[in-house]
């Protein structure tokens, strides 16, 4: 296997190096004493920061108030679920979520893979080092910052896309693009696509760097076109890369996060913008209903890790490649 | 000599594709561009005149009034401090976290290394979500303090395997060496594999430092309420919410609405935008070129 995640790294032991000596655990332990002294103190603190607040995941099960410990409240079960099963808006906030995280996977998958296929085949190393220069910068701005570009590029006043496509003839007068609910979907997928393409296809290019290009110059021999090529060589190159990547998008298919969703709406495009996170910091966070938002985030994590799991057995299934 | 060869006995499906990906490769270097572009031009044009419209990348009438103006919000110049200080304490922090913990995890002969590397790779994907986090910061008392920015984050899994991956790939000989000359292990972290680590660390410090310059929403749930810890690009989400049409004043902006309601909002916000950027995009062509070889690190082994 060639293309390896940096999980999949941490996980395939590293070449042991077995002691021929039989020593004790605690004889071994005195000899590590450094290495304990370096690592223990940052292990303590991803307990505090990442393992202690799952027990926060109990008061999903409460009615919590303020003010008195997780033991002393009160004992709901699964109401605060009943609730959210049962609330309209719920079902709302998951279509917005899934559709937008679709339209991502889709689009910020495929865009970037295209992106550097088509780089790859640039012959000037200049314009192609420059090329990709100038496409990952967007990568390192903020989404406040990426907000702030992209409605004053989407303006009704003097906005450039209005003002190209006006010019073009296909629409008479401007766009209200960030006004009507149904292009919210398209203006955050399209705005990620303008953000990451650049900065995602560094892996495939550097994937694609590793294949031989003995390969190339056997095809070239046989007569292959470049699209030959392209076909069957640079993508089979490629293929594990997009599939480890892949299994890992999908594992995150439903937390998106809210960054761009919360910068980018507005309250006249609410029933198209409001994703599962932004549910549970309005819903949960600011109106202190702390118990049913902690079962939003539960319910975030349950279906993250069963996706990932799902993914993972479907492409090991199917393609023999997997990331655990 | 090759390219050259190649394009003349190229059949035309060749030198197709050679015109498409040409005009694709320049309509993405417009595209990515010129919205920043246009943005510099009209945070530079004058205001009323900017609202005429027709400003592309060059400013019409030229005035640093907009920048005199937002550099006059106190709040602004507090963020800019705040900023700065974060990015730096966070990325060194981050980075000793990183590498220490990646230096032990590449040790073949440490205890723990199964442990540890599995204990950080299950973070990755399991994360207790947003109120639990919270209500840890509230107890910890870390609402309103410096400390809620560089502490709660300082462990990264994912930087830490990058970092791993790359120590894997020098030659464990060396520490060996070291040993037999008498080094301890901390020792060897710090004269021998740090050292080595530069392209590496570079990169890391590049993903710490944009994520910390970039980072808003633990201002706006922690620090919100106190006007000496919040950040720029805090600053910029409250003028972008104060502005976007349909939100209403729900978001505390003390000196900043006073002033929009003098000029257009529209330059002042082109211009904190620039604030904003600028620092990030000088500090990249410094580590470029480090993190395309330690971005493919994490991700592909050769």
């Amino acid at each position: 296997m060639k293309a390896v995640s940096a999980v999949a790294a941490a996980n395939t032991a590293a070449p042991g190096t077995a002691r021929p000596k039989k020593s004790s655990f605690w004889k071994v332990a005195l000899r590590n004493r450094y290495l304990y002294a370096m690592s223990l103190p940052f292990v303590i603190w991803v307990f505090v920061f990442s393992y202690y607040p799952l027990w926060g995941w109990l008061i999903a099960f409460q009615r919590w108030k303020p003010g008195k410990s997780i033991w002393e409240q009160k004992w709901v079960g699964f109401d605060q679920f009943k609730t959210l099963f049962h609330d309209d808006l719920f079902y709302q906030v998951m279509r917005n979520t899934l559709a937008m995280s679709l339209m991502g996977l889709v689009a910020v998958f495929t865009v970037p893979i295209l992106f550097a296929v088509m780089l790859n085949e640039f012959k000037s190393m200049f314009f192609k080092r420059a090329v990709q220069t100038i496409s990952y910068l967007p990568h390192f701005v903020s989404w406040a910052v990426a907000t702030s570009i992209i409605t004053r590029m989407l303006s009704s006043d003097n906005g450039v896309v209005n003002d190209v496509l006006m010019a073009l003839g296909l629409i008479r007068e401007p766009v209200q693009w960030m006004g009507q609910g149904h292009l919210f979907w398209g203006i955050v997928t399209v705005s990620d696509v303008w953000k990451e393409t650049g900065w995602n296809a560094i892996i495939y290019l550097a994937a694609m760097a590793g294949i031989g290009p003995e390969l190339y110059e056997a095809a070239k021999v046989d007569g292959a076109s470049r699209l030959r090529q392209i076909w069957h060589i640079t993508l089979p190159g490629i293929r594990s890369t997009i599939i480890v990547l892949l299994i890992l998008s999908i594992g995150h298919l439903i937390s998106i996060g809210f960054e761009k969703q919360f910068l980018l709406g507005n309250n006249l495009v609410r029933d198209y913008s409001q994703v599962l996170d932004l549910y549970s910091l309005q819903y949960g966070l600011q109106m202190s209903r702390y118990s049913f938002g902690t079962a939003i985030n539960i319910f975030n994590s349950v279906v993250s890790v069963i996706l990932l799991f799902a993914a993972n057995g479907l492409f090991k299934r199917i393609t023999k490649e997997s990331i655990m | 000599m090759a390219a050259k060869r190649m394009t003349r006995g190229a059949p035309l499906s060749d030198r197709v594709l050679d015109a498409v990906i040409v005009i694709v490769m320049l309509f993405v270097v417009i595209v990515t561009l010129y919205p920043f572009l246009n943005v510099l031009a009209l945070s530079f044009n004058d205001s009323t005149d900017s609202v005429r419209g027709g400003i592309t990348i060059i400013p019409r009438e030229f005035t640093l009034k907009n920048y005199s103006i937002i550099f006059s919000f106190s709040g602004l110049v507090t963020g800019f401090k705040i900023s700065v200080l974060r990015t730096v304490v966070g990325t060194i922090l981050g980075l000793i976290s990183a590498s220490m913990l990646a230096y032990t995890l590449a040790r073949p002969d440490f205890q723990g290394r199964k442990f540890v590397s599995t204990y950080l790779a299950i973070t990755m994907y399991v994360s207790a979500g947003l109120i639990p986090f919270y209500l840890l910061i509230k107890d910890l008392h870390m609402m309103n303090t410096f400390a809620v920015y560089v502490l709660p984050g300082l462990v990264s899994a994912f930087n830490v395997f990058i970092i791993r991956s790359f120590i894997d790939g020098i030659p464990y000989a060396l520490q060996e060496s070291a040993k037999i000359d008498g080094a301890n292990d901390f020792t060897i972290y710090w004269r021998v594999v740090l050292p080595m680590s530069t392209p590496a660390l570079a990169t890391i410090a590049l993903f710490l430092a944009v994520g910390q310059w970039n980072a808003w929403f633990d201002t706006f749930l922690y620090n919100g309420s106190s006007d000496n810890l919040t950040t720029l690009q805090y600053e910029l989400t409250k003028v972008l919410l104060s502005t976007t049409s349909g939100n209403n004043g729900d978001y505390r902006n003390t000196n900043i609405t006073q002033v929009l309601a003098t000029v257009s909002p529209e330059s002042v916000k082109m211009a904190i935008t620039i604030v904003v950027t600028v620092p990030i995009l000088l500090v990249y062509p410094f580590l470029q070129r480090y993190f395309v070889k330690g971005m493919t690190l994490g991700a592909v082994k050769g």
